[in-house]
């Protein structure tokens, strides 16, 4: 049995208009230390997919196990890197990151050792400099590295992104994603992204889901990219198979899933 | 066309001030012609800007025009002295009126006759109480109606009925079931500051993003915990928002329940010097009511740029 399980989910909205079948028979195992990267087109459920195994959002049918348990509700073991970060407003860099590290270790950690604990993650996203700052007065690409920082603090057996770099411009976004890389290869956490970004699915991903268009929307084809870690954008750029798995997924998303009203 | 486009900007623009428009145009031609050479260009100096002018500007606009403005209205005021009615006093008695009063504003003569600063305070205390009790009160009920569907659509008719209602409506109310003055006006005050408190409040709640209370999902936060470390927050700024505007309505709300209750109060104070026919005295309690509602109004206002987390 695989580490992460997302056992043939339905997820089925009610309108006023009859039901809407958002996802139908979605399955997907993935291991431990996986990097996966669900991608399709927006409004596919991608984001569904990932609500289901976060636990914010149940499966009208089938289920998800993660170490062979079945997890329907949230927690912190399915930490959740926001798609507009989600810092809350009123607390600092460092207060964002020491709320969950206070409710996920305030049993098993010193106060002191909690501390060490936030700083260190905020280190490891390479934010401790503005941990006194209100999220106000940070910018996005920051804000997001603290909403990874915040994540990663909870320690989750399965860490859920959700288009975690879509609001970014392009440079930030490869800044962040050149950190989530060195963050995995220290830590090789299990992480599932959601993204609608061709190069970062090859990039970081070592399988990419790429989903069919909704509704119904199902996984279409998973494409295993094996390419050697670390991974470095620019030697990539001229890497045959880097293109080829690329062309792989555009083809899919262009040619076998293009949106039929699609501007 | 490089040429032409520098030719223009070396142009300093007084030419353009002091000669034709037409002499401006040669120049142009004659840089085309010599393509060659490097267009000496020499930097054009913007004229500094000095810093004493721009706060000259300032000054004029914060203190220089408000003057004007203050000194039209004393002369409508004078006009209306001599040429319409001179019940109305001049500004000049008016003024050695208000020094007369603010010279010894805490004078205790007996309970009917006290100085214009216990007529203020008594006042403010009557809006505080009622206030706080509004905030007591409108804080939960807000809460509960922005946090639950249901409540919300069995509370909102009643306060949308009832938050268009002149205050000064539920004084007899007041009179009736407590048999006394200061209870009533703190009631009416009560009255006039809930609405605003709740409105908000419930306004505040349903705005907190979804995203919020996703984290605190995730974290598994407990209702205690979701509470004190997020909805609150969230919401404090629109509670704030609420107590303002609650406040300063109270602030005029109270002169006017005051004129009806009788006692010692700022509104009052108003109605029994218009018994004596001492209308100096009524401008200069106008002039004070308008400076302590600024002043209640600038406390609201740190209050709210303090709990602000936008603009911290």
């Amino acid at each position: 049995m695989s580490y992460l399980n997302i056992s043939n989910v339905d997820v089925v909205f009610p309108t006023a208009n009859g039901a809407y079948i958002a996802l139908r028979e979605v399955h997907l195992e993935i291991e431990k230390g996986e990097f996966i990267a669900i991608i399709g087109h927006s409004g596919c459920g991608k984001s569904t997919v990932l609500n289901v195994v976060a636990g914010l959002l149940q499966a009208t049918r089938g289920g998800v196990l993660l170490e062979n348990r079945e997890v329907n509700s949230p927690g912190p073991d399915r930490a959740v890197v926001f798609q507009n970060h989600s810092l809350l407003p009123w607390l600092t860099v460092y207060e964002n990151v020491r709320i969950a590290v206070d409710k996920v270790f305030g049993k098993s950690k010193s106060k002191a050792e909690r501390h060490d604990w936030t700083l260190h993650n905020l280190h490891l996203v390479h934010m401790d400099h503005a941990a006194d700052k209100l999220p106000g007065a940070i910018s996005g690409g920051m804000k997001q590295r603290v909403g990874i920082a915040r994540a990663l603090a909870m320690q989750p057996k399965v860490l859920l992104m959700d288009e975690p770099f879509g609001a970014l411009d392009a440079l930030t976004r490869a800044h962040l994603q050149e950190s989530v890389m060195e963050i995995q290869t220290a830590l090789n956490n299990t992480v599932l992204m959601i993204t609608h970004d061709v190069d970062e699915a090859v990039l970081l991903a070592d399988r990419i889901v790429m989903m069919t268009n909704g509704p119904a929307a199902t996984v279409g084809e998973i494409l295993k990219v094996d390419l050697p870690r670390p991974r470095h954008r620019l030697e990539l750029a001229d890497d045959a198979r880097y293109n080829h798995y690329r062309a792989e997924v555009l083809r899919f998303l262009y040619e076998r899933q293009r949106r039929p009203e699609a501007a | 066309m490089s040429n032409k486009v520098i030719a223009l900007t070396i142009t300093p623009p007084i030419v353009a001030e002091t000669a034709p428009v037409v002499k401006v145009r040669p120049p142009v031609r004659e840089a085309a012609n010599v393509e060659r050479q490097p267009p000496a260009s020499p930097a054009y100096n913007f004229p500094p800007v000095s810093k004493a002018r721009l706060r000259a500007a300032a000054l004029t606009r914060a203190i220089v025009l408000p003057t004007l403005v203050f000194l039209v209205v004393l002369a409508i005021w004078t006009f209306v002295n001599a040429k319409i009615t001179s019940d109305i006093p001049t500004p000049a008695a008016t003024w050695a009126r208000a020094v007369e009063i603010f010279s010894n504003p805490f004078y205790v003569a007996g309970p009917n006759d006290m100085g214009i600063g216990w007529q203020v305070l008594y006042s403010l205390g009557r809006v505080m109480a009622g206030f706080a009790l509004a905030v007591i009160v409108g804080i939960p009920v807000g809460f509960l109606m922005g946090a639950s569907r249901a409540f919300y659509q069995a509370c909102y008719p009643l306060v949308q009925i009832l938050r268009p209602v002149s205050p000064l409506a539920w004084l007899p109310i007041g009179l009736l079931v407590f048999q006394a003055k200061d209870p009533s006006a703190i009631f009416v005050i009560f009255i006039t500051s809930i609405w605003p408190v709740i409105v908000n409040t419930a306004a505040g709640v349903q705005a907190i993003p979804q995203d919020y209370l996703n984290v605190a999902r995730v974290l598994r936060l407990g209702k205690l915990e979701v509470t004190r470390r997020i909805l609150i927050p969230a919401t404090l700024p629109h509670i704030l928002t609420g107590m303002r505007l609650s406040l300063s309505v109270a602030w005029m709300v109270i002169v006017a329940a005051e004129m009806l209750t009788g006692g010692v109060g700022i509104g009052f104070y108003v109605w029994d010097e218009w018994n004596n026919l001492n209308v100096a005295s009524i401008i200069v309690a106008i002039g004070l009511i308008g400076l302590v509602g600024i002043a209640l109004e600038s406390v609201m206002n740190l209050a709210q740029r303090h709990f602000d987390y936008n603009r911290r």
